[in-house]
């Protein structure tokens, strides 16, 4: 049969000789191993204190976006939810009235805009599905929680601080 | 009358060094665990506990305290008074060893009296060591049969014959150290063993019989129950062994009666081979310091020898994958007994022949 890989070694079944035996030689060269392990560099990063960068791919928790004005850019096509594998995402739609151009940038906008976390698998496609820039994967961790309702995000959790007017929502 | 004469000053003097020894030994256990864990860490590339306290110093106080507020579970079916007995007695018999430990030279004060660095000089220390210790074993013993679980009477079976096994060994290469010394009396053991050289020859023991003190070595890992020899815990087959069945203190019992032990036969495995509190050029170091700080410095080089054993031990423990049962009995009756009985005849032989 042909080989796999040339790295096999063949295993050494001789009967152990007598410097085996006292096992000695074979701890002191264990106890150099671990010991030199001592003054290794530790892998451990403390979390809260240190953190280790992303990396440029990472898709944490989702952001809905503004424009340049601090306009919400969605416009509840439902695009994101239709690409959603998990079908983590629900929008009502609504119509924007006169003298909320400040507000909304399009004619209809989403009243109510729902990520439901624990269904989520932060696949990204919602973010590669929307025709409007408008849903972002951050670089943030999903922070953890112990009711399953506060798993449920609303568009006021979602959507990010207007830069012109940082009060409003 | 001289026998009804009270000397008060000897009972208080002997109850602060009781209590002294008593604290010192648990607090030197406690940190014990930390240590463990540190270098348990730093020999897997981790930091280990580092946020209780400064470098994790609280852990142990946090450890005690969570093992104190835990329900206290006594099984149904248990041997109740044996069940509670097991810890209690594992915990009394690691605290009564360090009696006869000198822990340091006697410190004569101004007015002449001698203050002895140990608690009880008696002319057969080394014995009363090993009986006590040979008690040690019944904690775990008792501890597990009367848990009334398959696992935990295995264990406790393991542990005898382990002990019984080891103690074989290493009551015979001290014998051979015996024959050298001559006496039982650990206080005269070390100062027999007085600086680091004399006559041309090393003084400590180590130096005298380095095989009996290897056999003696690998015997007290197993009469530890440490790794390569923990045997009676081993969590892959026995599933955490004799204290399956223990919760709350009492498994904390257990746990630190082991940690109290590691440090009890590191403090006897210097005084026997690595001379006690004798350290090289200690009589020009006596010569030129206050004798109360000689005694201190003496105390000192004590327990950084004892902390350098537990060390070993550590380093030993996170190093050696653990032996298997059959391996461990092969290794105790047909390598070391048969060695510890060659060393005993070779020092007979010296003994009788060379030195006269």
């Amino acid at each position: 049969m042909e080989k796999l890989t040339n790295r096999a070694a063949p295993v050494n079944r001789d009967p152990i000789t007598f410097g085996e035996k006292i096992y000695l030689p074979a701890i002191a060269k264990g106890l150099s191993i671990t010991i030199g392990h001592i003054f290794k560099k530790k892998a451990t990063v403390s979390y809260p204190e240190e953190k280790r960068p992303f990396s440029p791919v990472f898709r944490g928790l989702h952001i809905l976006n503004r424009d340049e004005e601090g306009r919400e850019r969605c416009t509840a096509c439902g695009l994101c939810a239709v690409a959603c594998p998990a079908e983590a995402i629900t929008m009502e739609a609504a119509e924007r009235k006169p003298g909320e151009e400040h507000l909304y940038r399009e004619e209809k906008y989403a009243a109510k805009y729902e990520i439901n976390m624990l269904r989520c698998i932060f696949c990204g496609y919602c973010e590669e599905a929307c025709p409007k820039d408008a849903i972002y994967l951050s670089e943030t961790i999903m922070p953890t929680n112990y009711t399953r309702a506060s798993f449920i995000y609303k568009k006021e959790d979602l959507l990010i601080p207007d830069p012109k007017n940082k009060e409003a929502k | 009358m001289q026998l009804l004469q009270v000397d008060i000053w000897f009972i208080i003097e002997k109850l602060i060094l009781i209590t002294v020894i008593l604290l010192g030994s648990l607090g030197i256990a406690m940190y014990a665990t930390w240590g463990e864990r540190k270098v348990a860490a730093v020999m897997q590339d981790r930091i280990g506990p580092a946020r209780a306290g400064l470098f994790g110093l609280l852990q142990p106080l946090a450890d005690g305290g969570k093992l104190f507020f835990k329900e206290e579970i006594l099984p149904d079916r248990s041997t109740k008074f044996l069940f509670i007995m097991g810890p209690a007695l594992a915990m009394l018999t690691a605290c009564m060893t360090s009696a006869v430990v000198p822990w340091g030279p006697d410190y004569v004060t101004q007015t002449g009296r001698v203050v002895s660095l140990q608690v009880a000089d008696i002319n057969i220390g080394i014995l009363f060591v090993f009986g006590v210790v040979s008690l040690g074993v019944y904690g775990v013993m008792l501890g597990g049969w009367a848990s009334n679980n398959k696992f935990s009477l295995l264990s406790s079976i393991r542990a005898a014959s382990q002990a019984i096994s080891y103690e074989l060994a290493m009551g015979i290469s001290l014998v051979a150290l015996l024959m050298m010394t001559g006496s039982l009396s650990l206080r005269e053991i070390v100062s027999q063993q007085h600086g680091f050289w004399h006559d041309g020859y090393f003084t400590w023991n180590f130096f005298k019989q380095p095989l009996g003190f290897l056999i003696f070595l690998t015997c007290s890992f197993a009469e530890l129950n440490r790794a390569p020899f923990d045997l009676p815990e081993c969590e892959s087959e026995l599933n955490m062994g004799y204290h399956q069945e223990y919760s709350s203190m009492k498994l904390g019992f257990f746990l630190f009666a082991e940690y109290i032990n590691l440090f009890i036969s590191s403090a006897i495995l210097a005084t026997l081979f690595f001379g006690g509190y004798n350290f090289p050029f200690m009589d020009q170091v006596a010569a030129s310091v206050s004798p109360l700080l000689f005694t201190i410095i003496c105390v000192l080089v004590l327990l950084t020898k004892i902390i350098g054993f537990i060390l070993f031990f550590m380093f030993v423990r996170w190093t050696l994958p653990r032996f298997r049962y059959d391996q461990l009995m092969r290794l105790g009756w047909k390598s070391l007994i048969p060695l510890a009985l060659i060393n005993m005849l070779i020092t007979g032989i010296v003994v009788l022949w060379v030195i006269k």
